[in-house]
């Protein structure tokens, strides 16, 4: 079953914006227009997730979850020990994409500010997913893992195809796949988490990641 | 019996849902539901005919997805057939006694289109044409367009049926938890889009339950005067030991959206988790109910893709800024292809207040067809507001209409047969609302008489096209008072008239009345005034013109119509602002050519536009350019370099010295000066629709002299060679961010080889690496905007050396 959820707006993390812009928080000018973006966004941005459980099959070294065969490592890793994953896409809407486009024409620095915005709108509202998740999986004594995504090491892009057909996201959430696999709206992730005993949840960690040049690294 | 008949008198039954039903039998989860009509066809006829037996008059073919995104072509006509056939044989064994049809079904392509996706919207156009092509042929009673929750895609497909068959058209949306679709039009902008364009049936289903979508269908109840279509959910899904059960039972179902077809629904059925239990109970709750009779609404309403705008008691501004006539920078941005002038015009003109904005970009040497198409395109992409298309070319209008966003405003028609002739099919095929001049084939009626009688000639043309009333707004033509002094009375009289007698709503260009009188404004706003007191329900005219905006709040709070004075009062507190702006402008002396450097290096925008503009009035304009905008810019580009400043502080530097050269554009006639550097073509390449990068390399490009022409995103190779052979341009610029798109770049730097020989081509995007742009025959790799200016201006050097 999928399931479709909406949400309200995380917390704001003014320093995480900053950071994804590369740009300094302590500046005062950059602090006012980072200000001035979340006031605009705030009026169009629209937090949606839709998502499946799946239990999780092995055989031959080859993993499989709602009908998806891999034999990423990095998906093996993240899942090493579950029996059952969620898999979900969650996006902060096509208007927002819009204010994006239409600063990049006007004004390209609140443009670039509002990139990193939607890129934590988006990571905070994949967070609040998981923390709701979370919530319910405590009672059963389990907990989410790290969750990754189609892209990332090597899982493949293409992957997306079968998130795509399996969530129905276009239908659930308005989400949709261009032909070259990217998302639009564009600030949108689609991820797998594993769901395992509990145990204290450390967050996407950039220590666990492999990209070691990363200018983003933390 | 006509499909179109029986609705006139009878409430319609539609079917259930289709999927939940088909998972039950075994489809798996992400299997393509459409297959089954070939594969399991007796289970696919199985449900249409529990449908029918439980009172459905029309079912759904099982087509929802069937496209050609989605399927080769020789899979989509088989799958259409057989799914016709499957729906044909059930209404065969049906028990039923009731009138029985088949809807051809279809649902999004799944892909967004542009501006935000990759779709263009023609292909989207052609990808619905196929699928309605093969239902008609397959003999299907009518179309149902559902779940669409963008309205382009709507419109795509609406467009896509109405040029393809003449059987019944619905069409259906799918709205989000905040009551607006996903791209974000609201039902009012729905309603006034799909009417205008003349869908039979209109409505809502999906995402929810009956319950939760009762406010979205009675706000279509509210606007609409077509029939309704509601099919809701059974509610919410949850999963109950693995299986998908939906909250809401049959019967509750039932008395919700029974109640809604009491309050005016014509058309209902149910979407995911509804079944034929659904159905018949639903049939049972609606009884022998009488159809509630469809009121006409007489609602004057223009949308743009997400907002309604309504004409009524309050006046409506209609920015008129973007019109080459007698504006020397517009045409020169217009003749350099320089859209984001023209974007600029219409971001202001909506902060000013403007309700809509006019377009025009008519000039004789211009192709204006593609140039409207172009702007309008590019204004929605940016602009929430609805446009109003100006232009006198019915090509450029028809072209400009087929992919506006929403119902937009058509400038103009008039009372010679022509024009009407012209101008009617196009409201008829692509909905709209006309300004209507009131003059004919013997010219401006010189009295208010001749033209009342103009406009009442028009409505009755009109009529016979099927082009309601509403959809005129009459322009009684304001002339100069100069000319004649009894101008302005002629026209009131006849706006008047018009208004109050014929009860149509009207406009004007409200400044043609000061044609040749001195400080025109003080003129402008005292007949605006006259006029809004006389009926006029909009004007076109200047949004930055204190003296009519005062005029227009003034008389918004005289007439009640401005709730606790809040607008006006908004509007006091800026105007107290811009005289303070003035005041500090005029003692501006003091403001010196160090703090136009600093307000460029610190980012201060609007304050150095104001200190350049003070400058001006003693300095040379190119004194200004090379001792102080040039060295602030270098005093931030080497800081940007050395890793002091970061990117959105050089953006925020970039933009303040946009703002001080948009100052100095002002004073010179051309844009050549002995600054200007040599011209430099610039595009994101064809496939990729990022052009973040590609904007900001242009803007510090525009900054340090050079004569940029931005060609956008998307763009094929064949454009940027044509572009480069025709301003023979030394410099090309191309942008990628994804991998997929480095093979078009790869073939626009082969064209320009074989084409352009003398071109360099320098490349940039996040997927390019040094070694990757020598290895795809760059001649150069721009690590960041600066790097490319600093490359740009070494071969500028080399061409003037």
């Amino acid at each position: 079953m999928i399931v479709k959820e909406s949400f309200d707006a995380p917390e704001w993390d003014r320093r995480e914006i900053a950071r994804y812009a590369r740009a300094d928080a302590d500046d005062p000018r950059i602090a006012a227009l980072i200000d001035e973006c979340i006031g605009e966004a705030e009026a169009v941005l629209d937090y949606r997730v839709c998502y499946t459980v799946s239990d999780i099959l092995r055989e031959d070294g080859k993993l499989s979850f709602c009908g998806i065969s891999s034999d990423s490592s990095v998906i093996a890793k993240a899942v090493n020990g579950c029996e059952k994953l969620v898999l979900f896409a969650a996006t902060v809407g096509a208007p927002f994409d819009r204010l994006i486009t239409k600063y990049s024409r006007l004004e390209p620095s609140k443009a670039l500010i509002l990139q990193a915005v939607g890129a934590e709108r988006v990571e905070s509202l994949c967070d609040a997913f998981c923390a709701r998740m979370n919530t319910q999986l405590e009672p059963l004594g389990k907990s989410l893992r790290t969750r990754v995504s189609p892209g990332y090491g090597d899982i493949p892009l293409d992957m997306q195809l079968d998130v795509f057909r399996i969530l129905d996201c276009e239908r659930k959430i308005g989400l949709t796949l261009n032909e070259s696999l990217l998302m639009s709206p564009s600030k949108s992730v689609t991820a797998v988490a594993g769901i395992g005993a509990a145990r204290h949840i450390s967050g996407a960690a950039c220590a666990d990641c492999d990209k070691k040049d990363c200018v983003y690294r933390q | 019996m006509d499909l179109r008949d029986y609705l006139k008198q009878n409430i319609l039954i539609l079917d259930g849902g289709m999927g939940t039903l088909l998972q039950e039998r075994g489809l798996l989860p992400g299997e393509q539901p459409e297959g089954w009509n070939l594969s399991h066809p007796e289970q696919i006829t199985a449900i249409h005919q529990a449908y029918y037996d439980s009172g459905s008059n029309v079912v759904n073919t099982n087509t929802f997805g069937a496209n050609r995104l989605h399927f080769s072509d020789e899979e989509l006509e088989a799958i259409i057939t057989a799914a016709v056939d499957n729906a044909k044989n059930a209404r065969e064994l049906s028990v039923g006694t009731q009138e029985k049809y088949i809807a051809l079904d279809i649902g999004p392509t799944g892909r967004l289109l542009k501006p935000m996706g990759d779709l263009d919207f023609e292909d989207a156009v052609s990808v619905f044409a196929q699928v309605v092509k093969l239902g008609v042929k397959c003999g299907v009673d009518l179309i149902m367009i559902e779940t669409m929750n963008d309205s382009y895609e709507t419109k795509a497909a609406l467009l896509a049926a109405k040029e393809n068959c003449d059987l019944p058209i619905f069409v259906s949306n799918a709205y989000s938890e905040n009551g607006k679709l996903m791209t974000g039009a609201s039902p009012e902008a729905m309603v006034a889009m799909l009417e205008g364009m003349g869908a039979d049936a209109i409505g809502v289903n999906c995402s929810f339950g009956p319950d939760k979508l009762a406010p979205i269908i009675r706000e279509y109840l509210r606007c609409a005067s077509v029939p309704l279509l509601l099919k809701p959910n059974a509610g919410l899904p949850k999963s109950v030991d693995g299986r998908t059960v939906y909250n809401t039972s049959a019967q509750d179902f039932a008395s919700i959206t029974g109640q809604l077809v009491r309050e005016g629904v014509r058309i209902a059925g149910g979407c995911c988790g509804t079944t034929p239990a659904y159905i018949e109970a639903l049939v049972k709750n609606i009884g022998d109910t009488k159809p509630v009779v469809i009121e006409k609404k007489d609602r004057t309403v223009v949308s743009s893709y997400t907002d309604a705008v309504v004409f009524g008691e309050t006046p409506i501004l209609i920015g008129e800024r973007i019109n080459p006539t007698g504006k020397k920078r517009l045409k020169e941005a217009l003749r350099a292809n320089d859209i984001d002038y023209l974007l600029n015009e219409g971001n202001a003109q909506q902060k000013a207040g403007a309700q809509i904005l006019d377009v025009n970009v008519g000039l004789p040497e211009l192709d204006e067809p593609a140039m409207l198409t172009k702007v309008v395109g590019e204004l929605q992409a940016i602009c929430d507001l609805p446009l109003q298309i100006d232009t006198s070319d019915p090509v450029a209008m028809e072209s400009a209409l087929r992919i506006y966003n929403g119902k937009a405003m058509i400038n103009s028609v008039n009372g010679k047969q022509e024009s009407m002739d012209a101008i009617f099919p196009l409201m008829k095929k692509y909905g709209g609302v006309a300004v209507a001049l009131t003059l004919d084939e013997n010219g401006i009626p010189d009295t208010a008489e001749g033209r009342v009688a103009v406009a009442q000639r028009i409505i009755e043309t009109a009529a016979a096209y099927g082009i309601d009333k509403k959809d005129l707004i009459f322009d009684t033509l304001a002339m100069a008072v100069s000319a004649d002094p009894q101008a302005a009375n002629i026209t009131l009289k006849a706006l008047r008239r018009i208004r109050f007698e014929l009860g149509a709503h009207t406009s004007l260009g409200v400044s043609n009345i000061s044609f040749g009188l001195p400080k025109r404004d003080i003129v402008n706003a005292a007949f605006f005034t006259l006029a809004l007191q006389n009926g006029l329900s909009a004007a076109i005219m200047n949004p930055f013109s204190a003296e009519m905006m005062k005029a227009y709040y003034s008389y918004c709070v005289l007439r009640g119509l401005d709730l606790n004075c809040e607008s006006y009062i908004r509007f006091a507190q800026s105007v107290e602002n811009d005289m303070t702006v003035v005041d500090r402008t005029e003692s501006a002396v003091t403001e010196s050519a160090a703090d136009l450097q600093s307000a460029i290096v610190s980012g201060r925008k609007e304050q150095a536009a104001r200190i350049c503009a003070s400058m001006l009035k003693e300095t040379e304009p190119m004194k200004i350019v090379s001792e102080h905008i040039i060295p602030a810019l270098d005093t931030v580009g080497k800081g940007y370099e050395s890793g002091k400043v970061y990117l959105p502080g050089l953006l925020m530097s970039a933009e303040s010295a946009k703002a001080a050269f948009e100052e100095i554009k002002k004073t010179l006639v051309t844009g050549s000066s002995e600054n200007a550097k040599c011209s430099f073509v610039i595009a994101t390449v064809k496939g990729d629709i990022h052009d973040i990068g590609k904007n900001i390399v242009k803007l510090l490009l525009e900054n340090y002299g050079f004569d940029v022409h931005d060609l956008g995103k998307d763009v094929p190779p064949e454009a940027i060679v044509e572009e480069t052979i025709r301003l023979h341009a030394p410099l090309v610029g191309l942008s990628a961010l994804m991998t997929t798109t480095v093979p078009s770049m790869e073939e626009t730097i082969r064209q320009l080889r074989e084409k352009a020989p003398w071109a360099k081509v320098i490349v940039g995007g996040a997927v390019m690496t040094e070694e990757y742009a020598a290895s795809i025959g760059a001649d150069a790799y721009g690590r960041d905007a600066m790097d490319t200016v600093r490359y740009a201006e070494r071969i500028n050097a080399l061409i003037t050396a």
